[in-house]
Order: C-alpha cells, then sequence, then structure tokens
C-alpha cells in the first residue's frame, strides 16, 4: 500500500470543516463502491455549509434514510457485506444509542464469527462532544464504548490533515468496521493539510509536540487543549510537554505512547469523555500496566466528571476537560 | 408438478429432520454445550422457499437457522460440525447453533439477536438494487421479531427505497384450525392479523399454509419474479403449529424419533405428539401426500429415508471427528 504518512513538501491551511468536506469529495470521486447514508458531516456547526458544495456534485452517491438509526446502520452492514463501502453520516453522536444493536453486536462480531471470510468495511461517522448548548442528550462521548466492543476500529482525529488522513484511509482501505468520532468543535479549527491524495493508515499516533518533563496522551480536541496547556507551561513554570495523539483508539499505537512515557516518566492522559470507565482510564490502565517502572508520579486523568452534561453555560463550563485542568493536572505532577 | 421436483422436496424436509433429531441427541451428550433452536415443524416453509431462489440469491436468518441453510443446500455435515462448535463446520466453530452461515451459499451472517439480521438483509437488498443486479434476498424471521422496534424500521425504509427483498415471516404459533384462517394469534402482540400490520406501509402481504410445501415454492417462486421485476418489497405470512416438543429453550424429542411409517398411518404415531403429527406435521403430510397421488410407494419412501438417515449419520461422524479449533483461529479477524 502507498501512502503518504508524513506531510511532503506542498501543505495549505484548511479548516478541519474543508480538509473533512473534501476528504469526502475525494472518497467519493475515487471510489464508485461508496455510498454515503445521510451526508451532514459538519452538523450544525458554523462550518456547516462547506459540506454543500460536496453534497451537490455527489448527490447520486447519497440516500437520505428515514429517522430510524438502527435499521440504516444495519443496511449500511449489509450493504457492506455485498460489496459496497458505505459511509453513514449519523450527525450527533448520541444518536447511535439507537443503533448501538447493530454496530456493537452485528457489525463489530461479523469478521471474527466468520474467522475474517466476511468483512463489513462500513465508517459510521459521528458528532461527539460537548458542542455548547447540547445538554444532556447532544452532548454525549460515547468512544469508550466503542472501544470496549471488539471488532470496532475508532478513529478520533485533532487536526484537519488527520481528519483527511484517517477518513480516506477508513473509507477507501480498511477492511473492517470503523467509528469515526469528529468532536463538534474542531470543525473552525486551521492547519496544514498535504496536498493529494493524504492518507493516514490506522494505528499510528503522532507526536504533536516534542518535550522532555511530562506526557500529555490526548486524543481529538483534547489535543488543541494540551498543546495550549504545553505552551503555558513552557512559557510559565519552565515545563516541557509532550503530547501524543494516538489519532485511533483501536488499533492503538502503543510503542509510540510507551517511548514516550519513559522518557518522561510523568503522565497526564485527556480525552471528553467521562472518567468512569472512559477512554481516559483505558489509556491510564494501558500505561500503568506496561510502563510503571518508568512512572516516577501517578498518572492523572482529565476528563469529565461522572455528570450528564447540563445545559447553561456555566455548568456546562465547569465539566469540560479545558486548558486550565490540563495546566494543573501537570503541575499536580511535579 | 413435477415428481423429480417433489422427491427433492421431501428429501431436503427429511434431511432436516433428521439434522434437527441429532441436534437433540447432541444436546444430550453434551455435544450442544448451551441452549438451542429447532425447525422441526417448519421444514416445508424453508424447503419451499428456498426451493424457488437461485443459487445466488441471498438468504437471512435467525437462531432458528439450521433448516434454512440445509435448504439453500448447506451440507448436513459443515452445519452440524458448526453447530457442535467444531473447526469443520461451516464458521469453524466460532458461531456455533445461532450464527451458522455460509457465505458460499448467499448465507453471509447470521444474527441471533431477534430482528437482527432484517436491517442487514435490506442492506445487502440496497446494494444490489444500487448496482442494479438481479440476486433477490429472502429473509426468514419470526412472529417475535414483530414485537422488536428493528422491525418496523426496516420495512418502512424497505418500502420507501422499493428494496428487492422478501419479508418471510414464519408464524409458529398458530393452531391448526387457525392456519388456513384470517387471523394469525401471537400471545404477545396486539395486532390481530400479523399481515395487516404491513399493509399499513403500503407493502403487499400474503398468506400461506407454511406445512404446504408446493404452496409456499409457488407463492415465493411467484413473488421473486416480482422482486426482480422492481415491485418489492413483499410479506409473506407463513404459518405453522408448533411442534409439541418445541416449548421452551431446551427442545424434548417428544414421541421419539419420526418413524416414516407415519405416512401411511399418521394415528400410530405415539401419544404425545399424534394429534400433531396428524394435523400439522408438513413432512409426514408430504410423504403421505406423494402416497396418495401415487407419485411414489410404500417401499420407496423407506428407501428415501434410509437414504437421508444414512446421509445424516455420516454427516454426524464428520462433524464428531472434526476437531475442536485451536486459539490460534481467534488471531488476525479484529
Amino acid at each position: 500500500m502507498s501512502v503518504e504518512v508524513r506531510a511532503p513538501a506542498a501543505t495549505r491551511t484548511l479548516k478541519f470543516a474543508e480538509a473533512l468536506a473534501e476528504a469526502v469529495d475525494e472518497i467519493c470521486a475515487e471510489d464508485p463502491r461508496v455510498v454515503l447514508i445521510g451526508a451532514r458531516f459538519t452538523g450544525h456547526t458554523p462550518s456547516a455549509h462547506v459540506m454543500e458544495p460536496v453534497t451537490r456534485k455527489h448527490a447520486s452517491r447519497i440516500v437520505w434514510p428515514p429517522i430510524s438509526e438502527l435499521a440504516y446502520c444495519g443496511v449500511a452492514v449489509g450493504a457492506a457485506l455485498a460489496g459496497l463501502r458505505p459511509i453513514v453520516e449519523m450527525s450527533t453522536a448520541t444518536f447511535s444509542y439507537e443503533a448501538v444493536p447493530q454496530i456493537v453486536n452485528e457489525a463489530a462480531v461479523i469478521a471474527a464469527m466468520s474467522g475474517g471470510r466476511v468483512r463489513a468495511p462500513v465508517v459510521f461517522h459521528m458528532l461527539y462532544g460537548i458542542r455548547g448548548g447540547g445538554g444532556p442528550q447532544h452532548s454525549g462521548s460515547p468512544q469508550a464504548w466503542w472501544w470496549n466492543s471488539p471488532g470496532l476500529q475508532v478513529a478520533m482525529p485533532s487536526s484537519p490533515a488527520d481528519v483527511k488522513g484517517l477518513l480516506r484511509w477508513a473509507a477507501l482501505r480498511s477492511e473492517g468496521p470503523t467509528v469515526f468520532m469528529d468532536h463538534q468543535r474542531l470543525m473552525e479549527l486551521e492547519g496544514p493539510v498535504p496536498t493529494g491524495r493524504h492518507e493516514i493508515p490506522f494505528g499510528q499516533a503522532d507526536v504533536k509536540r516534542s518535550g522532555g518533563d511530562v506526557t500529555i496522551v490526548a486524543t481529538s480536541i483534547q489535543v488543541s487543549r494540551a498543546l495550549e496547556a504545553a505552551n503555558r507551561l513552557a512559557r510559565e513554570d519552565g515545563i516541557e510537554v509532550e503530547v501524543v495523539d494516538p489519532r485511533t483508539l483501536e488499533p492503538l499505537d502503543r510503542a509510540t505512547i510507551f517511548a514516550s512515557v519513559r522518557k518522561t516518566g510523568r503522565v497526564v492522559v485527556t480525552d471528553e469523555s467521562h472518567e468512569n470507565a472512559g477512554v481516559a482510564s483505558g489509556l491510564a490502565a494501558i500505561i500503568a500496566e506496561e510502563c510503571f517502572d518508568a512512572l516516577r508520579a501517578p498518572i492523572r486523568r482529565v476528563a469529565i466528571p461522572p455528570t450528564p452534561v447540563p445545559y447553561a453555560e456555566s455548568l456546562e463550563r465547569a465539566l469540560i476537560p479545558d486548558t486550565e485542568r490540563l495546566v494543573a493536572a501537570v503541575r499536580a505532577l511535579r | 408438478m413435477h415428481r423429480d421436483l417433489q422427491l427433492r422436496f421431501l428429501r431436503t424436509m427429511l434431511r432436516i429432520r433428521r439434522v434437527e433429531e441429532r441436534c437433540i441427541a447432541f444436546a444430550e451428550t453434551g455435544e450442544i454445550r448451551a441452549h438451542y433452536h429447532l425447525y422441526i415443524g417448519q421444514e416445508a416453509a424453508g424447503t419451499g422457499a428456498s426451493a424457488a431462489l437461485a443459487p445466488d440469491d441471498y438468504v437471512f436468518t435467525t437462531h432458528r437457522n439450521h433448516g434454512h441453510v440445509i435448504a439453500k443446500g448447506g451440507d448436513p455435515g459443515k452445519v452440524l460440525a458448526e453447530i457442535i462448535g467444531r473447526s469443520g463446520g461451516y464458521l469453524g466453530g466460532r458461531g456455533g447453533t445461532f450464527h451458522v452461515a455460509a457465505p458460499e451459499l448467499g448465507i453471509p451472517h447470521t444474527s441471533a439477536i431477534v430482528g437482527g439480521s432484517l436491517p442487514i438483509a435490506a442492506g445487502v437488498a440496497f446494494a444490489v438494487r444500487r448496482r442494479k443486479g438481479q440476486r433477490a434476498t429472502l429473509a426468514f424471521f419470526g412472529d417475535g421479531t414483530m414485537e422488536e422496534g428493528v422491525f418496523y424500521e426496516t420495512l418502512n425504509l424497505a418500502q420507501l427505497w422499493r428494496l428487492p427483498l422478501v419479508f418471510f415471516m414464519e408464524n409458529n404459533s398458530v393452531s391448526a384450525a387457525e392456519r388456513a384462517g384470517r387471523g394469525s394469534p401471537t400471545s404477545e402482540h396486539a395486532a390481530k392479523a400479523l399481515s395487516d400490520v404491513p399493509r399499513a406501509f403500503g407493502v403487499e402481504t400474503a398468506t400461506v399454509d407454511g406445512t404446504d410445501v408446493e404452496a409456499v415454492f409457488a407463492l415465493v417462486r411467484r413473488l421473486l419474479e416480482r422482486v426482480r421485476s422492481g415491485e418489492g418489497p413483499f410479506f409473506v405470512e407463513s404459518r405453522t403449529t408448533r411442534w409439541p416438543g418445541n416449548y421452551g429453550a431446551f427442545p424434548k424429542l417428544v414421541g421419539g424419533t419420526t418413524d416414516i411409517a407415519w405416512a401411511l398411518d399418521a394415528a400410530s404415531a405415539p401419544d404425545g405428539v399424534r394429534a400433531w403429527t396428524m394435523e400439522s406435521d408438513p413432512v409426514i403430510a408430504y410423504a403421505a401426500k406423494l402416497l396418495w397421488h401415487g407419485a411414489i410407494d410404500a417401499a420407496a419412501l423407506r428407501a428415501i429415508d434410509a437414504e437421508v438417515r444414512g446421509e445424516v449419520d455420516r454427516a454426524a461422524r464428520f462433524a464428531l471427528e472434526s476437531p475442536l479449533p485451536q486459539a490460534e483461529a481467534l488471531a488476525g479477524v479484529g
């Protein structure tokens, strides 16, 4: 497989939403087997409109299903079994709760049950996280559920380049089912995106910032928050933070995470899901098991406290695992 | 109806009956490790419907799948090996009795969750339609599936998108007297007649005596022609009467194994199964019909039965001699 893993010379600056839309455009153009079940990849975000030219151009590749998450996720699984490469765009991630039986108990088990003879290469795309005003039912972060379901791949891009590279790989190359989780608030994030058919195979973590004192393992939007925290800590405390972005939870690039932990001996793990048995907890357990000898302080988690996400801005803000909490967590390690 | 086809029907139904009886023996010896479900009493429905399908048409089934896989051409040895979790089974023992599937026969994946296969079947039909293919999809499911929400979502979506799909609902809870009537009683459903439900969605329905193999065959053949010309989906209610051994999750061989001589005198069947044999046993009824019409004589019937018994004996031996899968079979299917 020939893929461009590292950024080649030429890049442009794109918003996350633009890179996502560009990926969808290219995927549709390059593989006639791709069909989109729903196509509101950019949700109700300020950048929602960037999908419009893509959905116009590829209208014949899109079906708009009834409000039947369970049925249309199952339809995607069946279509994948019959040789298509469906991408389900579910919009708000909590809507996927209606479809858990098909995602977890069908899509995820098919390859294992047939010894790999039957495969379901389907992408379930969803917008997760505290979007602002979503309240308890539109702010959900179910990434830990998917990670806890063997047979599913889980992608959580943090940058415009990564969303494009990972979505292209999931849609065009992967042989297994993928839950692809974009944070609603990442859509406006700008960053360099390589020109050309930029693809990132799953299972390759990326060190987003190098540093020798503390490792922050951060997923998705937490990477931006960790980079902000790192800059502040360098400026105010002289602490050099290394930010490691797994990019995919399953498969997980353990080697890159362990190498950083062994270098720094101090770790904060952060993800915008709940603390209880969340992604940060899972990462912390893996690191503790494999790198205990290298740790010079207990691993700290920065995640959402175990409370349903409220509507009022003041209450919502209190739950977000933001830069402030990351800075405090790193300082507490010293 | 052509005699060759009639004899094929009889052999297939007998093959299913003898395989299912063998399952009860396997459960008694502990070869079947947990609860399981049998198709005794419904052989005519699976046999007639499958005979109407082309070899590469898709079939989806349920936890009660053994008969459907055999009717679609499944090898009894590979079916029995899968049922007892051996490496020679269709899925190498990974699926077991609940999940017997045979990708090479157009049965790519079998869900044991009530309603689990339905949207996947719709997805396969969706893919066929998008590619302008001619393959039809037939989904077998029980009346209990109509208690699940996924049935309604899938029915609605299949009708909105005019999918080339036959919903083949096997109502196995109908009394002998009600099989030909309008009522389709099932204790857990508010609808008095289950086929009224799809009609509310504009889906054409048909009701058939599921103990009459020739009637099922003729009906499904007619519907498949219409499905292939773009008229789908359709809904069939196949009515059968529950075999007395088939209550609960652990079937009992009430009245012993079927004696083909009951076709000459159904009243000679033992107490526990006599009434059912006389009124509702599709295998005995069909053998009796072929005798009555002179398609076969008693000697020929005994010879066919002996042949099928021999075949299923060999299949059972193959299954028992097939090794347990080794742990390596778990690798590489994530």
